[in-house]
Formats: C-alpha cells, structure tokens, sequence
C-alpha cells in the first residue's frame, strides 16, 4: 500500500485486460442511479398516499396542523416499532413478541407505580430493564438453539401477553390499571415519554395567525396545538440513530454482514452472536419506549395493548424496501413505510371512508410497494 | 533452501469415532504456490479448517516461521497471516463490494464524539487494490452480487492480501468458475505469489492445478500420498491417486482420456 503516492483516476493499464471497459456493462445514468436505492419504493408509496388524500380529504382539516398532528402522532408510533424490527430484520431475525412486549411493559409500568406506589420514573427504568433483558433472552434463545426467532418470539408472543393478563388480573382484579396521569405529575421521566415539546413556537404560530386559537372552553386563547408530543421526537432520534448506526458505522457494517450470510461474516471476524442479541434488545427497547409513551398520554395501561403491532411493524420495514430473509433494508424506507400506515389508517377516517376499507388499502400499497422493491433490490444486487 | 512460511506436521483430526485426518504433513515456501489435491471426501476441507483455525487439530504440529503455534480460532489464524478464502463463503452478495472488503476491518474516522465508518478511504483503497488485481469496478458502491464468480473471488483475494496475509488458503476457487473465469483467477494467484506470498490452492481439477502449482500434495482418504515439485509428476499420475487406484486409469482408458 502507497499512501503516500497520490491517487490518479487514470491508473495507467499495466495489462491488456486491466481497466479496459467491459463492453457487456451498461453506463448507469446519474439520474437512474440516485433513483435506484432501497427506498424507492417507499417513497412512490407515501407521494401515492399523499397525492391521493390531498384529493381526497383536502377540505376535511386533515392538513390543517390539528390534522397533521393526528396522523403525525399515529404514524411516529409505527415508526417507532418499525426502526426496532428493521435493524433486527437486516441482522437476519424477527421478533414477533413485540406486540405483548408493548402490553407487558405498560402493565409493569402501571402496576408499579399505581398499585405499588413507586416512583413512576423507578417504574418506567425498571420496564425498560427488564424489557431489554427479555429482548437478550430472545437473542440468547435464537442463538443457542439455532431454532428460527420467528418459531422463539411467538413462544414469548403467548408467554408476555399470557403473563401480562394474569399479573394484571392477579394484583388489580381488572385488565385496565388507570391512575398513571395522577401519579405521573411532575415526574422527571415520566415527562420525557408523556410531554410536548416547542410549545412557545406554538404561541408565537398562532399569535402570528398562522395556526388557529382556541375560542372558547378552558383553554381559550390557546393555541390548538400545545406543542410537539415527545412521542414525535422519539421517533425522529430513534430514526435518526438507527440511520446513522446502520450506513455509517462499522456496527453497521456488521449489522448488514449477520444477516447477509452470518457464517460468512463469523470467518472475518464479525461478532455475529453479539450483533443479534443487541438487536433483539434494541427491537424489546423500541417497544418498551411506543409502551411508555402510550400509557403516559392514555393515563392508563391494559393487558390487550399492542395487539398485532409486530405485524403492522414488520410491514412498515418491508413496505421499505428490507428482504425478509435479512441483509439488505433500510431506516428512512422503513420510517416511510411507517409514515404510509399512519396516513392511510388516519386519512381513511378524515376522508369519511368505512373503517374496514383500511384492510383492503393498506394490503393493496403493500403489494405494490413489495413488487417494486423486489424489481430495485434485483436491478441493485445482481439477484437473479 | 527458504524457510517455510507455515508447516504442519502429521496432523490427524478425529469427530468422534470418524477419522478425517489420520496424518496430514504439508508445508508452504514463501512465493510458492501449493497445490492441494483430492477427491470429494478426502480430507482436504477438514484440512484447510485445521489450518484456518476452524477445527482443532486432534495431533499434529502447526508451525508457523518455525514456532509452534495453536490457533483457538480464525481470527487467531488471521492475526497470524494465514487466510482463507472459501468457495461459497467469501463474499456477500447483497452488500458492496466496499462493505465486503472492508468487513470485520471497517477503518473508521471521528466525527466529534461518534466513530463513522470512513467510506472515501474505504473505497479508494478498495478501487486501488482492485484495479491492481485487473478489476475495473463501475463504483465501489455496488453489490458484491452484480459481480461475476470470478470477480468475486479476486475480491477475496484481494481483501486477504490487503490485510497482510502471508500464506493464503484457497478453497476450490475455480470449482463453479467458467473457462475465462478461471483463466483471470489463475492470473491472480500468479500475481499474488509474486508478492512473496505462499499460495495454498485446493482444487479436484488436475489442469487447473498443472496450471499455476509449484508443489503438489495429493491427500486421499486422510493421509497425503507424497509432496511432488512441478516438472517431477504427470497429470496422469496425480489423476491416478487422487482416485487412489487404477479404476479410474481404466475409466480414461475408455473415456479417450477426457476426465
């Protein structure tokens, strides 16, 4: 290696077959090359849903900002789950206990701090401990067992939401522990989960007209929207961080290595095992935090929350563009794909349309979204 | 004459009641490459996992500059300069041919408190080393997929001489390769052994080995039948105990000598 020599593009051909153009290779465009990225069909999926709902539900106040909000606040809760399940998808796993980690986590949350009266921020570190150590059995599971994490995680899909029914049942009598607002007032953590952020940019938003006041009621002279829930804020770090882990770190190297071909990666030097296990915590934080945030705004937690929310958060991370079988995928794709339930979901309901609509919608653009990434992954990998 | 880079001494390795090796002696002159040779089922791959790190050899010596060593895993292997491409193994095809290279190695640089993969050294130390292996790459951003078998090999080899490896193991690189392909990883194992590095190729293929091999061993069911320099041994020989008997004399007899 010469370092010290400088680089020419033009590397003198020392041998005939040395960079002469192989004239069986097509030139790629700039323009087609920028279009050929995993997230492509992500982001014809959200300007489809877009455009469509701009026609659709535009004088129904879904892009006033109260609307913005709503589908704002339900598209950053798939977004959070969909970041945990997309980096534990391109390491090679799923985790399909998500769902009663979300149940499991609130009810611990609730139990210890209404009906035990702990600090609600002792509680909220405790969830997350014990969320995160069930994440690294589930790792630890997979890994030692050699069995697939789709057969591990649905055994702990029924052992959490079993668990989490009966230790509600079995302390409170009721599957429903409310009470958490009261207990919650003025806690230091419980406000990094349940508060809004930017509030005085709200003011000045609607002291300068641009966004409505609240005429009447209590809160008159208010403006309508508070500020920026830290529901929100969650998903952007957490989209964010995992972004940035995943194309621009070694770890993130690592990360595509596992799920590429994990005995591949171990014969390098890549600590496959440890990569997992991290990831299925990861994926067990991600939920705990969509837990946290929902029993602080509901005030309540219950032992039936998160139902099928591991589904709806895999098919955000393939509506993203990830394969399946692990190795290839991405954050941004996986957030759009987020981004298009929460609209479809919250726009259907804008636009007037019968609820059971959404079904049939959201099976229709993940379809579509799915065969458009398939015909990008082929035209970027090689795959035949 | 030089001292060899790495030797191993009547290596035997047993799983459970099965004997894989039952006494393997093979030793790899710097520059030189040595061709392993054997059928299916000889030993040749629990072998080069002996010498890789990925098995522990059940007796036998391993010397490596003539200390004796024991390797725990590949990685000690690694550190130790001995490297292995395998055939199937060596690359990933959904990730780049950067993030392959660079795999387990990533150089990375400090942006404020975070440590970011450092993607401009990365790829420009991945187009140099592959251009100086023959390969022009349309960017290092593409998959190691869009590649052919060949080039996928040369990325391998490539990566392994980059970090230093002194003797270099290679797991029937040509087996699932077509004429031309074979042709260009044949080139590239003659390029390497130029630089001082000791080749270890394993290969069924007679031509291939006559092709490119200073030194041949024939492993047949465990045990190594005799080391032979180039010029001392006929292709037909090394065919006869790879088979490890006259049937297959006979076979080529009837076959006009194609196999």
């Amino acid at each position: 290696m010469s370092e010290s020599t400088p680089r020419s593009q033009t590397v003198a051909p020392t041998g005939p077959a040395n960079l002469v153009k192989d004239e069986r290779v097509k030139e790629m465009s700039a323009w087609r090359k920028s279009l050929v990225r995993p997230e492509l069909g992500a982001i014809c999926g959200t300007i489809l849903v877009f455009s469509f709902f701009l026609i659709i539900a535009r004088g129904t106040g879904m892009f006033a900002p109260q609307g913005i909000l709503n589908w704002g606040v339900v598209s950053a809760q798939f977004a959070i789950i969909a970041v945990g399940a997309c980096l534990l998808m391109i390491a090679g796993e799923f985790d399909l206990s998500v769902g009663s980690m979300i149940g499991f986590s609130g009810v611990v949350i609730a139990l210890m701090s209404v009906t035990w009266g702990y600090p609600v921020w002792f509680a909220i570190i405790v969830a997350f401990a014990i969320a995160v150590a069930i994440g690294a059995l589930n790792g630890y599971l997979v890994i030692k067992t050699g069995l697939p994490s789709f057969i591990v995680t649905l055994a702990f899909l029924y052992v959490l939401r079993g668990l989490t029914i009966y230790g509600s049942i079995a302390t409170t009598r009721q599957t429903i522990i409310g009470g958490v607002s009261e207990v919650a007032a003025g806690d230091p953590i419980a406000w990094l989960f349940g508060g809004k952020i930017l509030g005085f940019l709200f003011v000045w938003l609607a002291d300068i007209g641009l966004i409505g006041k609240f005429v009447a009621g209590p809160r008159a002279g208010q403006p309508v929207i508070e500020g920026v829930p830290m529901l929100i804020v969650w998903a952007l770090v957490l989209i964010a961080f995992a972004h940035i882990l995943l194309t621009r770190t070694r770890f993130g190297n690592w990360i595509f290595a596992s799920g590429g071909d994990a005995q591949a990666a171990r014969y390098v030097g890549v600590p496959v095992n440890r990569v997992k296990i991290l990831m299925f915590m990861f994926s067990a934080f991600c939920a705990t935090v969509f837990a946290t945030c929902q029993v602080m705004e509901f005030g309540s937690a219950a032992a039936d929350r998160g139902l099928l929310k591991e589904f709806e958060a895999i098919i955000s991370v393939v509506i993203g563009g990830a394969l399946l079988t692990g190795g290839y995928g991405s954050v941004i794709g996986a957030a759009l794909g987020a981004l298009i339930f929460g609209v479809v979901q919250q726009g259907l309901f804008f636009a007037g349309v019968e609820s059971s609509l959404f079904r049939v919608f959201l099976g229709v653009i993940l379809l579509m979204a799915v065969i458009l990434n398939t015909y990008i992954r082929r035209m970027i990998t090689g795959e035949r | 004459m030089t001292k060899p880079l790495i030797e191993l001494i009547d290596i035997q390795k047993h799983f459970g009641p099965v004997i894989a090796l039952a006494g393997v002696s093979v030793s790899v002159l710097p520059g030189e490459c040595h061709c392993l040779l054997g059928d299916n089922g000889a030993g040749k791959s629990t072998f080069i996992k002996t010498m890789s790190g990925v098995h522990k050899p059940t007796k036998g010596k391993i010397l490596i500059d003539g200390e004796e060593v024991t390797f725990s895993s590949p990685r000690d292997a690694m550190e130790a300069g001995v490297a292995t491409v395998y055939q199937d193994l060596a690359m990933i095809p959904l990730m780049s041919v950067t993030r392959n290279f660079w795999m387990g190695r990533e150089p990375v640089r400090k942006f404020g408190p975070l440590q970011l993969f450092d993607f401009d050294r990365a790829n420009a130390v991945t187009l140099e080393e592959m251009a100086k292996m023959g390969i022009r790459l349309r960017s290092p951003d593409q998959a190691v997929g869009t590649l052919s078998g060949g080039e996928r090999q040369t990325v391998a080899i490539a990566r392994a001489v980059y970090f230093g490896a002194k003797v270099l193991i290679l797991d029937e690189p040509t087996s699932a390769l077509g004429v031309r392909q074979t042709a260009n990883v044949l080139a590239t194992i003659d390029k390497v052994r130029k630089n001082g590095i000791g080749i270890v190729f394993i290969t069924h293929n007679v031509r291939h080995a006559m092709a490119v091999g200073d030194r041949f061993t024939v492993l047949n069911r465990g045990r190594t039948l005799g080391t032979a320099k180039r010029g001392e041994i006929q292709p037909e020989e090394l065919q006869d105990m790879m088979a490890g008997g006259q049937e297959l004399a006979a076979l080529e007899g009837s076959l006009g000598g194609t196999v």
